[in-house]
């Protein structure tokens, strides 16, 4: 029998117990992790949703941005939701903050509008799971990815604009799937851990 | 379908909070000042609660140009108050596109017997409570966030702190209560019982709990997150001390490592003076906020 994957959930503020939750459904274990060296426990790591200038300026403080960069550099799988991929987008529209600026994309926050314009809708996914059931999505003052470079692959798309996407291990959804029961993107980013692990 | 004003979005943003501090504001500079130190989200007030209880009167919403500019100023998410039981105070901010409602015992009551018919609206709403039964019932209004009330505009946490311990008792007792007596205790609690049958079973409140009312201190802030508070707002803490900008930073960390006493010994040094804080029985039970709401 394998290990179980120990995978990380960055704990500084956000919805961290939901991804948690998830991690463990689906089989792996979940750590919160609010130190640096805890990084190194981890073979893959989630990103949450939060609010992401604060996230930012907690992981400046406490020296998340190298750590990560240098793991992720490595080959370390990641995942951000919302707030997580706007922190892995290598550029936003607009306004400057502390970015890991890690993925080849172009963020724009508070797309959609403000909390009352925040909403649920059935999405297709492309290449996460063969049934190809549309995704409940839920997006909350949600960013959208406005542009992606060459290595970029969308697997989901609202409205004309991608909202998820992946490049190499690193995996990015403009909504929460850690707020739905449906934990389909938590089992395609273990997938990304696991063939990680199996080198 | 898209769907708009679900339940799931309105507590999601609550969720998206969680473990942040949200901050009392008066101005767009002040809120500059809490979004620079890491606030998840602001307050936008015309006064903060030492000021409404100094002044006495009637507190009511903010002018919508002030919370106006406060939400041009900052990306994050804005939230403000209205009086309990005050709806058409709720659509005007709704039609304002604040991010969050605080139906607020902070604010001079306009209906003495009956809260918000919050289910109504696509803007999600905060309520305070003292008590697991008054927590619950404003779920059962359409609530998609609780924060103890403590005594807001006092710099003193020991309300906040009975708060905390009270409902969190009251959710341990009923984790161990035989199903058959949840409809007596729903009765006593005057709490929708199926609320009480959900907080019996899963241990927690089905919505995010934020501590409030008292908060002064990195210290006190990381004190409600150990006894489980979910975030923290505070209020005339921050633009009531000698150096807000420095406290207000120190209170954002010390609510992400609330169980790392070596970094809260650190962020709590030299922060100048903390607000001039109230003794809570020198304010008079007749003048105690806490007890507004029904």
């Amino acid at each position: 029998m394998t290990k179980k994957p120990t995978l990380g959930v960055l704990a500084l503020q956000g919805a961290v117990r939901e991804h948690l939750q998830m991690i463990e459904r689906c089989g792996a274990r979940g750590i919160p992790v609010k130190y640096p060296p805890e990084l190194h426990l981890c073979q893959g790591l989630i990103i949450p949703g939060g609010e992401s200038t604060t996230m930012g300026r907690l992981m400046t403080t406490y020296g998340f941005l190298e750590e990560i960069r240098a793991l992720v550099g490595e080959g370390m799988p990641i995942y951000g939701t919302c707030a997580g991929m706007i922190m892995m987008a290598r550029r936003l529209v607009e306004g400057d903050q502390p970015l890991l600026g890690l993925m080849d994309i172009t963020v724009r926050r508070n797309a959609y509008g403000r909390q009352v314009d925040s909403f649920e809708a059935d999405i297709p996914l492309r290449d996460i799971d063969e049934a190809e059931r549309p995704f409940r999505a839920v997006f909350i003052r949600a960013p959208w990815i406005e542009s992606v470079g060459p290595g970029v692959r969308v697997l989901g798309e609202f409205d004309g604009r991608a909202v998820l996407a992946v490049q190499d291990r690193m995996l990015v959804s403009a909504f929460h799937p850690e707020l739905t029961g449906d934990d389909r993107i938590h089992r395609y980013f273990l997938r990304l851990v696991e063939e990680r692990v199996a080198g | 379908m898209v769907e708009k004003g679900t339940l799931r979005v309105k507590t999601g943003l609550a969720e998206m909070l969680k473990g942040g501090v949200i901050m009392d504001v008066t101005t767009p500079e002040q809120a500059k000042i809490a979004e620079e130190a890491g606030a998840v989200a602001v307050m936008a007030l015309e006064r903060v609660p030492a000021d409404i209880r100094a002044a006495g009167g009637v507190a009511r919403m903010a002018d919508p140009s002030v919370i106006e500019a406060i939400m041009e100023a900052v990306t994050i998410p804005v939230m403000a108050k209205v009086r309990i039981g005050h709806f058409v105070e709720a659509q005007i901010l709704e039609a304002l596109g604040v991010d969050y409602i605080d139906e607020s015992e902070v604010l001079t009551p306009a209906d003495e017997k009956h809260h918000i018919d919050k289910w109504r609206f696509t803007v999600p709403f905060v309520c305070g409570a003292i008590n697991l039964g008054e927590a619950l019932r404003r779920i059962g209004e359409g609530a998609a966030m609780i924060r103890t009330k403590g005594e807001a505009g006092t710099g003193n946490v020991v309300e906040a702190v009975r708060h905390m311990r009270t409902i969190n008792e009251e959710i341990r007792r009923l984790t161990v209560t035989p199903k058959e007596e949840l409809m007596s205790v729903a009765k006593e609690m005057g709490a929708p019982y199926d609320l009480v049958c959900w907080v019996a079973e899963n241990g927690r409140l089905p919505v995010v709990n934020f501590s409030a009312g008292g908060i002064a201190t990195p210290a006190d802030a990381a004190l409600m997150m150990q006894l489980g508070a979910d975030g923290v707002f505070v209020g005339s803490g921050i633009f009531k001390s000698e150096d807000p900008a420095a406290r207000a930073r120190a209170i954002v960390l010390a609510t992400t490592h609330y169980n790392d006493p070596k970094i809260l010994a650190e962020v709590s040094r030299g922060l100048g003076k903390a607000m001039v804080g109230k003794e809570i029985s020198e304010i008079g039970r007749e003048n105690l906020i806490q007890f507004r709401g029904w």
